[in-house]
């Protein structure tokens, strides 16, 4: 039975978080150099094309499908056999295309781990491979009846599969990659601020359609998904605001990178947790992701623009404090402060599960790509920058 | 009084920068700028054809300093701005015939 509501709220919803990928391309566009402004743009619309295709291929039957073993789905929806306009609420197809925009969403967020110094090509062999054996297999574990949905681990809108998974693989791929060229000794500042705070700010709209839309209906949890969301990406903000302020001065890019962190943390609870508990969650997700930042930095990592500090570090906070904070007003399920400690312990279980599996794959499926084809364009091309290395054009006149 | 241009890396123009000011020398001009050398810029090889990049970005210093500090001025870009590779750039220095403040009437005097 297709509830007319539902629908049209998911359907704007899709539509809403699609925008954050090119919001992901510019905003991290704007922290590299000028040089690799256009690159870093295109790597996140080439993630949203070459996903798209591969949901439909295998991707979503891979996520979705029958359940074998609890570890992967059955082939029975590839080329989307099977999945039409009737559905549980929704339409069938309606629900492949808003989980397809979360796929496409988290190949860009990767990115940021080979910024200014990947060949398109391998991204395209890298990108095909990792969405079929990292991102599918976590989506169908979180939400497409596996294990960790079995063990009962809560990740309402994608702390696990969308941003642990990101975050940790960009970690991984940087490792395999390298530095860039110069990177701890030459400046490498952002070159265009204004742009990195527009990216920002899609990801933040976008997100409304991301937390609340997976509800998957328009009723009272869309609501608590929604505030609770904006909540914690405002305390967030602030708190990285403050801790900057206290170091130094309160930049911008720190701001909506604190926004970032709660928008990040908030995602696995948002339909477990009350509008209160968002305040905690959000302000400790800017000082825990500002914090990895520094260490990431003082480490010398070129996971050059964040997405383990971020999404990485801020998906394991949140799937923790989900096993916290949920209260079972909400979500039907008590966390550690409503007496349930027991669901702390799920929660540690699967962020584990996760974090080795995304990392451990992606290290594998990087140096197989870099052995056969090379992950990195040439020293020369490095230089000259991947705007006219790969594309051929340039931002500059 | 001697203009000392340099155009150099982008990358090693903090370096140059910093290492300057260690030298006391303060005042200078910088643009962003793009150009090219005896090598006609960079070719890079793309599916075995060449693709030319003629214009490199390039980041131009323009410095007013004493006859006197021109020798320490060049060797403090050198010994900062040098990879060693081509495009590394150039250093001109130009004879300057006179200094005009703009907020007072005031010419500097020929310090030779």
């Amino acid at each position: 039975m297709i509830d007319s509501g539902a629908t049209a709220f998911i359907l704007v919803c899709t539509a809403l978080v699609m925008l954050m990928t090119p919001g992901v391309g510019l905003f991290y566009g704007g922290l590299v150099r000028r040089k690799n402004f256009i690159s870093m743009i295109a790597l996140s619309f080439i993630a949203f094309a070459l996903v798209s295709i591969q949901w439909v291929v295998c991707g979503y039957s891979l996520s979705f499908g029958a359940d074998i073993n609890g570890l992967i789905g059955s082939l029975e929806y590839a080329f989307l056999q099977g999945v039409g306009m009737d559905g549980d609420g929704i339409p069938d197809l309606l629900f492949a295309a808003f989980q397809m925009v979360f796929a496409g969403l988290t190949l860009a967020i990767v990115t940021s781990g080979v910024a200014e110094r990947v060949k398109i090509s391998s991204f395209v062999v890298f990108g095909l491979l990792w969405t079929t054996l990292v991102y599918d297999p976590l989506a169908h574990w979180a939400w497409g009846g596996g294990w960790a949905a079995q063990f009962g681990a809560l990740d309402f809108a994608g702390g696990t599969v969308v941003h642990i998974s990101s975050g940790f693989s960009a970690l991984a791929l940087a490792l395999v990659i390298g530095k860039r060229l110069g990177f701890g000794g030459h400046a490498m500042e952002p070159n265009n601020i204004p742009m990195v705070l527009l990216g920002g700010a899609l990801l933040w709209f976008g997100w409304f359609g991301f937390n609340a839309g997976s509800a998957l209906a328009a009723d009272g949890l869309a609501a608590n998904a929604f505030i609770v969301t904006n909540i914690a990406a405002a305390a967030g903000a602030l708190t990285w605001l403050c801790a900057a302020w206290i170091r130094g001065r309160p930049g911008s890019v720190g701001i909506i990178s604190g926004a970032i962190a709660g928008l990040v943390a908030i995602t696995p609870a948002a339909g477990f947790v009350e509008p209160m508990a968002a305040i905690p969650i959000g302000a400790v997700a800017g000082l825990v992701c500002y914090g990895a930042l520094l260490f990431r930095v003082r480490e010398g990592f070129d996971e050059s623009l964040d997405a383990w500090a971020i999404h990485g570090m801020g998906g394991i906070f949140g799937a923790l404090a989900t096993g916290v904070f949920a209260v079972a007003a909400v979500g039907g399920v008590d966390g550690l402060l409503y007496g349930n400690p027991g669901q702390l312990l799920i929660q540690v279980v699967d962020v584990a599960v996760v974090v080795a599996y995304s990392f451990g794959v992606t290290y594998v499926i990087a140096k197989v790509i870099d052995a056969v084809m090379g992950l990195r364009v040439t020293e020369e091309e490095e230089y000259v920058g991947l705007d006219i290395a790969q594309h051929g054009e340039s931002v500059r006149v | 009084m001697k203009m000392v241009t340099a155009v150099i890396r982008p990358e090693m123009f903090d370096a140059v920068k910093a290492a300057l000011e260690a030298g006391g020398i303060y005042g200078m001009t910088v643009s962003e700028v793009v150009g090219r050398g005896a090598q006609k810029g960079i070719a890079l090889k793309f599916r075995g054809k060449t693709v030319p990049v003629e214009l490199i970005p390039k980041v131009k210093i323009e410095m007013v300093v004493k006859d006197a500090d021109v020798e320490k001025v060049i060797g403090i870009i050198r010994a900062n701005g040098r990879t060693g590779k081509p495009g590394d750039g150039r250093i001109f220095v130009l004879p300057v015939e006179k200094i005009c403040r703009v907020r007072t009437d005031q010419e500097e005097p020929e310090e030779g």
